[in-house]
């Protein structure tokens, strides 16, 4: 008896590790498919629909939540994804790591729509313009409530000197959080020096008390319902969360702060360079751009959606970061393994105490 | 009764597949270090202070909520002994019901309402009273804890009362015991295996649970449930991740084994 218990076993072992292994399978092979790996709302269903009956290619398309989620999604592999929208450091990482291909942007018919600036942006993050086609960018800084701030805020100092204690609201994602901190002090939110970092945990260590929550995608709705006067957050997010409510404004501190550019890929996987690079010309098209911009609300970096823009929207800070206001902005770049293990670990400590 | 271990087959094939298999992976990744070589670094990493911290919250966590339910559930089940089969059934299906409602639909609900310009501070304001700060708290995580895993606890005692025949409370009424001396003497050890199942349902789920703690808590709370997500989702650390999981699963089993020691023989409850 007993022996048949364990061959039923053993059976269901192999049915689930064929199973498996047949899901490992590579979708791609058949045809014309592309597997597109995006952050959730980033692009307009619509579009995608659009860009299948144009071409006839198919998409499959997958969502992740924040640039480790999509890492973590990547690199296990179960899925073989063509083409990948991430943010910079991410994006640098995955360049370091020779899973992205290279591109040749300077094919694309609408390339010319994508503004000169933000190729000088990315190059933070890819030196040579190789891997990468630019998406979404923005800036990290400040959303507050008119009504419960006194003065001008302009500068980081709010969310620490303890005016608003228990109405400052920060980012629950480790690197937003550390850069705020590491800029208020005036370091380069890249630090790799141990001792700057400790001085950055001490800083939130100390201001924990006085923080209402750490929230990601919450941030905005909490303060549209008013909940909190201060909040860290994406450009982006402030612009809509402003249309919601009229007394939330925008700013990004005169310490300076994080520039991030959302960029697109095309990994190693991928065997169909030409179906990647007309779906990623194709996101660079006027109509389409301007689909995607209207869907997210986000700072495009399409020159031929900005100019039409209405004037409200171009003068929006939150929407249309000015040049002054970048000047002290750095984009994210990856961390040793020293460094992203020191500040796990002192996130950690955070979080917990 | 000839015995079909063939029957069987399906729940192998389902043990197989979603259990043993990424149980050994799990072991796999907690056993060795990023590089590959073999540790215990990660299994062990669960005395550093942080971990411990969170451990202990958690813990405080599981045994307070598994108490406050055991506390809830037992005036409900003796006010639902006494209705008839109808009315019983009714009580049953309210409490069941929330549970047809996606789990973190009701959680986000909570945090509506406990929130600084919540539902219930505006009930509070209303009646004159003061508002209560209950949002992003351990109170907070406490009570969407208790709100979620409560009918794990009701249904299992219940069934284990329902079952307890009438003549024995009888018996002892007529031998002059009062209703604590009943509910002492007989209802409460004659309910033992449906507290014991309703306990296992309640502790083991509130231990390693981490979106009440992430939604109700703010992110200003850690249970050893976030520290072990955050080592996958963000840190990417899947050999830590994994060690952590292994050191709760143990602990785990080690509260659990001063339970079963002492089930009764023979009657055990199930849920259902």
């Amino acid at each position: 008896m007993k022996k048949r218990v364990w061959a039923a076993l053993l059976a269901g072992a192999i049915v689930c590790a064929s199973a498996l292994a047949g899901g490992c399978a590579k979708e791609t092979e058949s045809g014309e498919t592309l597997t597109v790996f995006n952050y959730g709302e980033y692009l307009d269903p619509e579009a995608i629909e659009m860009f299948t009956e144009e071409t006839g290619i198919k998409i499959l398309y997958e969502e992740a939540v924040t640039p480790e989620d999509l890492y973590t999604k990547y690199k296990s592999g179960a899925i073989e994804y063509d083409l990948l929208c991430t943010s910079d450091y991410m994006l640098e990482k995955l360049i370091q790591e020779g899973e992205l291909q290279e591109i040749d942007t300077s094919s694309f018919e609408h390339i010319g729509n994508v503004g000169e600036r933000y190729f000088e942006f990315s190059k933070s993050f890819d030196p040579e313009n190789k891997y990468t086609l630019p998406y979404f960018w923005g800036t990290v800084g400040i959303l507050y409530n008119k009504d419960k701030v006194k003065g001008e805020i302009d500068s980081w100092d709010v969310l620490f000197n303890g005016d608003y204690a228990g109405e400052v609201i920060m980012q629950n994602s480790m690197r937003d959080s550390y850069l705020v901190a590491l800029k208020y002090l005036g370091y380069s939110l890249n630090t790799t020096a141990p001792g700057e970092l400790k001085e950055a945990q001490d800083l939130l260590l100390a201001q924990k008390p006085d923080v209402q929550a750490y929230l990601v995608d919450e941030v905005r709705e909490e303060m549209v319902a008013e909940n909190a006067a201060v909040a860290v957050i994406y450009s982006g997010e402030a612009y809509l969360a402003h249309d919601y409510n009229e007394k939330l404004e925008y700013a990004v501190p005169k310490e300076g702060s994080n520039l991030w550019i959302d960029a697109w890929g095309v990994t190693k996987y991928c065997d169909n360079m030409d179906a990647a690079q007309k779906f990623l010309d194709f996101l660079c098209r006027e109509d389409v751009a301007q689909m995607n911009y209207e869907y997210i609300y986000y700072s495009t970096v399409n020159d031929a959606v900005v100019e039409n823009m209405s004037a409200e929207e171009k003068e929006n800070g939150a929407l249309i970061p000015p040049e002054e206001v970048l000047a002290d902005c750095e984009v994210l770049k990856q961390l040793d393994q020293e460094t992203t293990d020191l500040m796990n670990e002192y996130w950690k400590e955070l979080k917990a105490d | 009764m000839k015995k079909r271990p063939w029957l069987a087959t399906p729940y192998a094939v389902w043990v197989a597949g979603f259990t043993m298999i990424p149980l050994l992976v799990i072991f796999q990744y907690a056993l060795t270090s990023r590089e590959g070589a073999f540790t215990l670094a990660n299994v062990m990493a669960i005395f550093e202070p942080v971990h411990l911290k969170a451990l202990l919250f958690s813990l405080e966590i599981a045994v307070g909520c598994t108490i406050i339910c055991i506390l809830l559930s037992y005036p409900l089940v003796m006010a639902m002994r006494r209705l008839n089969m109808g009315r019983q059934g009714f009580t049953l299906f309210i409490l069941i019901l929330p549970m047809w409602m996606n789990f973190i639909l009701r959680i986000l609900a909570w945090q509506l309402i406990l929130s600084n310009n919540g539902i219930l501070n505006f009930i509070l304001q209303k009646a004159g009273l003061l508002p209560l700060s209950l949002a992003n708290t351990g109170t907070a995580i406490m009570i969407g804890v208790i709100y979620d895993y409560l009918p794990y606890m009701v249904l299992p005692i219940f069934n284990a009362v329902a079952e307890i025949d009438e003549d024995l409370v009888e018996a002892a009424r007529d031998l002059g015991a009062n209703s604590l001396t009943v509910f002492c003497k007989v209802i409460l050890p004659l309910s033992v295996p449906g507290l014991l199942s309703g306990i296992v349902m309640v502790f083991v789920p509130s231990m390693t649970s981490f979106v009440i703690a992430d939604v109700l808590g703010g992110g200003k709370l850690q249970l050893i449930g976030n520290v072990i997500e955050q080592e996958f989702t963000k840190s990417a650390n899947w050999n830590m991740g994994s060690g952590l999981s292994v050191s709760l699963m143990l602990f785990v089993l080690i509260s659990m084994a001063f339970t079963t020691k002492n089930e009764t023989e023979g009657k055990s409850s199930s849920i259902w």
